[in-house]
């Protein structure tokens, strides 16, 4: 378990690393006059994805605030934010997880006016437009939980109130991961995942709110069900989705499921596992260990998703003023270029350009052909000369999402049939 | 002592009971007196199968590690003639336990799996064409990884138990006609039942009370009872949590008095 250079995504390291940070701050830290936010410390947590001890370091560099990280799996986050209101500043969740957090009150809403870039963020996050054309995909999309009618706002209104729930930071386009080496044809529809062809060579994630979105991908391209809207299916549909995948489980379709990031990586890598659901940076790790992976574009879409941060509610007075000017630092361009070279994208695209040479620009977001070795801010190659990104640019990827990550209202049955897919 | 029994043991059980009639909603848990959960784990087939496979798991895990745990006790206390030596080779027993016992699980992956050492060695040997499926993420990879963990839970008490066993009476055995395996059955195990009867209480409520083992090396294809109790952990779902705890408390504590009606431990010290 210990063969990926350079992914800081294992719980425990980020653990120890937030220790380490938690020391740090226990030592005085010389002190500059008249810049009081040097002093400011901000608890955040999220998901491994880009609770990044570089955007750490930056930070204290940058501003002087010191950020201590804390990385915890999808569930964990949703727990701590739903039940641990005093244990974090500002939270890093996703936006299908704001609604069923915000509810709870333990997130305040922010004044728009107070973000400098606010004009600048992808339509998908403000009126759930791409494009003027595009049209809004199923499930839960960013811009339906983002906004609410004000300060102390308890419900999510459809427009740009000026008061919103979260601050986008990063967002991306999943769709499931090949091994093309040993599929060794070309793989163009989700309903590939069942094919009997990959019998003990598939995998689903065990997430249950992402997992049901990847089967009804499945299953809606088998032409088996026709959901009114995958981000919220009704009853019978969840029955009809969870039957159709314990059959196949039954038959042996999944070699296992995986949890955690790391989980994916080494069942790719190993050959455990040729096709299977998986997150963008999983692909690059496998990668970077020489070994062919593809993320692989199908013809029905991608299912999305998307991250931002969000302020407890009992942050005030000057650690306040500092987690907007974090807000507005972190959409200034150095952690979107940051993310971008990562593949994912940054909600403000246009700031993150300066921050990336043109190849990688162009490579990353634009879909061209890459004119020079493409590296990950860590230093692996990820790809050569003359490559294109998989799904190629930001607008054919995020203009082909069919389906966000979303919370049903029929949620705590959907995680009952969960349980009983996991158990059968 | 009986103040730190009550704050640290009691009173959180009686806490989780409590909280196993509360119901929950998607982010919150709310007080209130309903048999909800109950009735829902009752209602359930899932319950039936989870805790059957938990059954399962702990009943072959148990004949596992009372087998191994006793042979290599009966080596160290019998066929071990020095006492330095049984030291020894009791402490190298205990060497794997220097790592986590979450490192030495996770070892075994890449060991088993399609393209691991042991699939390889087996092709290059010839015994096998295909790699071997059912090495890994099965309900074999699961149990080999439990008798792996939990085997010395086995050898210590038993090994103590020998220990104390006067000498003279299996020479007496012997003088008396009895052949090494009469010994055995006669004398022997008949004087180890404490150290069995305590080897086999850690390790059944080890194997009830796992569900990482579980998790990782089925792959998360297999359920028993404390993976269906994190999964409502991490679903916020509280009071079912608790439900499915109390019920697993009680059966765990009814083998307990089972076995112990069995053996009187507390005489036989």
């Amino acid at each position: 378990m210990t063969t990926i250079p350079k992914v800081r995504y294992s719980r425990r390291t980020l653990l120890k690393s937030g220790a380490a940070a938690l020391a740090a701050t226990a030592l005085p830290a010389p002190m500059v006059m008249g810049q009081e936010s040097k002093n400011i410390t901000l608890r955040q947590f999220g998901t491994g994805v880009s609770n990044l001890n570089e955007v750490a370091t930056k930070v204290k560099e940058d501003l002087g605030i010191t950020l201590e990280m804390t990385a915890l799996d999808t569930d964990s986050v949703t727990q701590r934010a739903a039940t641990q209101p005093d244990s974090f500043d500002i939270a890093d969740i996703e936006y299908f997880v704001a609604k069923k957090v915000w509810p709870s009150g333990n997130l305040q809403a922010m004044d728009a006016s107070k973000i400098a870039n606010y004009d600048k963020i992808v339509g998908i996050f403000r009126n759930g437009k791409l494009t003027p054309e595009s049209t809004i995909a199923q499930g839960t999309a960013p811009h339906t939980v983002g906004f609410v009618e004000g300060p102390g706002g308890t419900s999510f209104v459809d427009n740009e109130s000026g008061w919103m729930t979260l601050i986008p930071t990063i967002y991306n386009a999943d769709t499931l991961g090949i091994r093309p080496d040993l599929i060794g044809r070309p793989i163009e529809s989700w309903t590939e995942l069942l094919n009997p062809e990959f019998a003990g060579k598939a995998s689903i994630l065990d997430i249950s709110s992402i997992g049901i979105m990847d089967m009804a991908m499945v299953c809606e391209a088998m032409g088996e069900i026709a959901y009114g809207d995958k981000g919220n299916m009704t009853r019978e549909e969840i029955d009809k989705t969870i039957a159709i995948f314990t059959e196949a489980k039954k038959n042996g379709q999944f070699r296992a499921f995986w949890k955690s990031f790391s989980e994916s990586v080494e069942l790719m890598a190993s050959g455990e596992v040729v096709i299977q659901s998986m997150w963008s940076p999983a692909i690059t790790a496998v990668r970077s260990q020489g070994i062919p992976c593809v993320y692989q574009p199908l013809k029905e879409g991608y299912r999305s998703w998307g991250g931002g941060i969000g302020l407890s509610a009992s942050l005030s007075g000057m650690e306040l003023d500092a987690a907007y000017e974090y807000i507005n630092w972190y959409l200034s361009g150095w952690v979107g270029g940051f993310l971008m070279r990562q593949g994912y994208y940054s909600a403000v695209p246009e700031t993150s350009k300066e921050f990336m040479s043109e190849n990688e620009w162009g490579y990353w977001f634009e879909g061209k052909e890459s004119t020079g070795d493409i590296t990950s801010p860590f230093g692996d190659k990820l790809a050569g000369s003359g490559e294109v990104r998989d799904g190629g640019s930001f607008y054919d990827r995020m203009g082909a999402v069919a389906c966000w990550n979303s919370v049903m209202d029929e949620n705590q049955y959907m995680v009952r049939k969960w349980n009983e897919f996991i158990a059968a | 002592m009986a103040l730190i029994l009550l704050a640290f043991l009691v009173g959180p059980i009686i806490m989780i009971v409590i909280v196993s009639f509360w119901g929950a909603t998607e982010y919150s848990i709310y007080p209130a007196f309903q048999f909800d959960n109950y009735e829902f784990l009752f209602g359930s087939s899932v319950t039936y199968t989870v805790f059957f496979n938990t059954f399962k798991y702990a009943a072959i895990t148990w004949a596992l590690t009372l087998t191994i745990g006793f042979t290599v006790a009966y080596f160290l206390a019998f066929e071990v003639r020095t006492l330095k030596w049984q030291i020894a080779l009791f402490l190298i027993c205990t060497i794997p336990f220097w790592t986590s016992n979450i490192i030495r699980m996770i070892s075994w992956i890449p060991f088993l799996g399609r393209n691991g050492l042991a699939n390889t060695t087996l092709i290059s040997w010839g015994v096998i064409d295909e790699p071997l499926e059912w090495l890994l993420f099965s309900d074999f990879s699961v149990i080999l990884a439990f008798v792996h963990l939990y085997t010395l839970f086995m050898v210590v008490p038993i090994f103590n138990s020998m220990m104390r066993i006067d000498r003279s009476l299996i020479e007496a055995a012997r003088d008396g006609g009895a052949s090494g395996w009469q010994t055995l059955r006669h004398v022997i195990i008949p004087l180890c039942k404490p150290g069995i009867m305590i080897g086999t209480i850690f390790v059944t409520t080890l194997v009830m009370g796992d569900f990482i083992t579980v998790r990782f090396m089925s792959g998360s294809q297999r359920a028993n009872v404390g993976r269906l109790i994190s999964n409502d952990i991490s679903l916020l779902q509280y009071p079912s949590a608790s439900a499915t705890a109390v019920i697993l408390l009680a059966t765990v504590l009814i083998v307990i008095g089972l076995l112990l009606r069995l053996v009187d431990i507390r005489k036989e010290l």
